[in-house]
């Protein structure tokens, strides 16, 4: 398969307790929708990222449920509010249950 | 010659027409995919008070493949009162939904911004849900010069 390490940017990994932090991800993926049909005229089955979840310290921090209308290579951004030290999980979930996971460590003060 | 000028203007003014009446009707009216029984299901018949979320869509997408979209909701996102979940709905597309975000107090701040794809100039709508079950929305108007469900 093609590199699918994601790309995970966080605008900074020490932060000060309350510290808004803002996340960039990207994720290789084809995101086939399902809509679209192939030069003989058939359709192009499904096959998407339908779930992305992020955990800090084993604790849910922000999750999207994708839909085929999510464009491909899915780009996520989201922001949270430092409050404690560790690891940030990242996992992207395929239709087909294939997981692909990343970490992050981040440092509160 | 006159007839040429006059034949385009009334174009222009018909189409001007034509654009700010479907920006004008309620997304729901226009709606022709699976977007109302997915907004009920998220609302739970509720009726999403225009307020606290602000929903970022380009006026005009160059290419439906790619449509950037920032969504925030105001909310002090403690334990208390936050954001619960973030739905986000295409009303011409194929299917309606686009991406259901989850969020929780460890957040802290609710926003997310994404890319998605629109088939076609379409309202997109974004419904709020905080944990005492209010829901707000936000919607904008997205004309697609280049539709984006392939093909």
């Amino acid at each position: 398969m093609a590199d699918v390490k994601p790309r995970i940017r966080l605008d900074k990994k020490t932060a000060q307790k309350g510290d808004i932090v803002e996340v960039k991800t990207l994720v290789s993926h084809v995101m086939e929708s399902g809509q679209r049909r192939d030069s003989a005229g058939a359709v192009v089955p499904r096959k998407i990222i339908n779930k992305f979840t992020v955990e800090l310290n084993g604790k849910p921090l922000f999750a999207a449920d994708l839909e085929p209308a999510i464009s491909a290579n899915p780009y996520m951004q989201f922001k949270f509010k430092a409050q404690e030290s560790g690891t940030l999980t990242f996992t992207w979930i395929d239709d087909d249950g294939t997981k692909i996971t990343a970490e992050e460590k981040i440092t509160v003060s | 010659m006159s007839l040429h000028v006059s034949r385009r203007e009334a174009l222009a003014v018909g189409a001007g027409a034509f654009v700010a009446a479907a920006g004008g009707l309620p997304a729901a009216a226009l709606a022709k995919n699976d977007a109302d029984e997915i907004i009920k299901s998220f609302t739970g018949g509720k009726e999403p008070l225009k307020s606290k979320v602000k929903l970022d869509l380009p006026e005009i997408a160059e290419n439906g493949n790619t449509v950037p979209m920032t969504v925030s909701v105001e909310s002090p996102m403690t334990s208390a009162s936050h954001v619960t979940d973030i739905l986000i709905v295409a009303d011409q597309n194929p299917r309606a939904g686009v991406v259901h975000f989850r969020l929780s107090p460890l957040s802290g701040v609710a926003e997310a911004n994404t890319r998605i794809r629109l088939a076609e100039t379409q309202n997109v709508i974004a419904l709020a849900k905080m944990n005492d079950g209010a829901v707000f929305t936000d919607s904008k108007l997205v004309k697609v010069t280049i539709g984006g469900c392939g093909g």
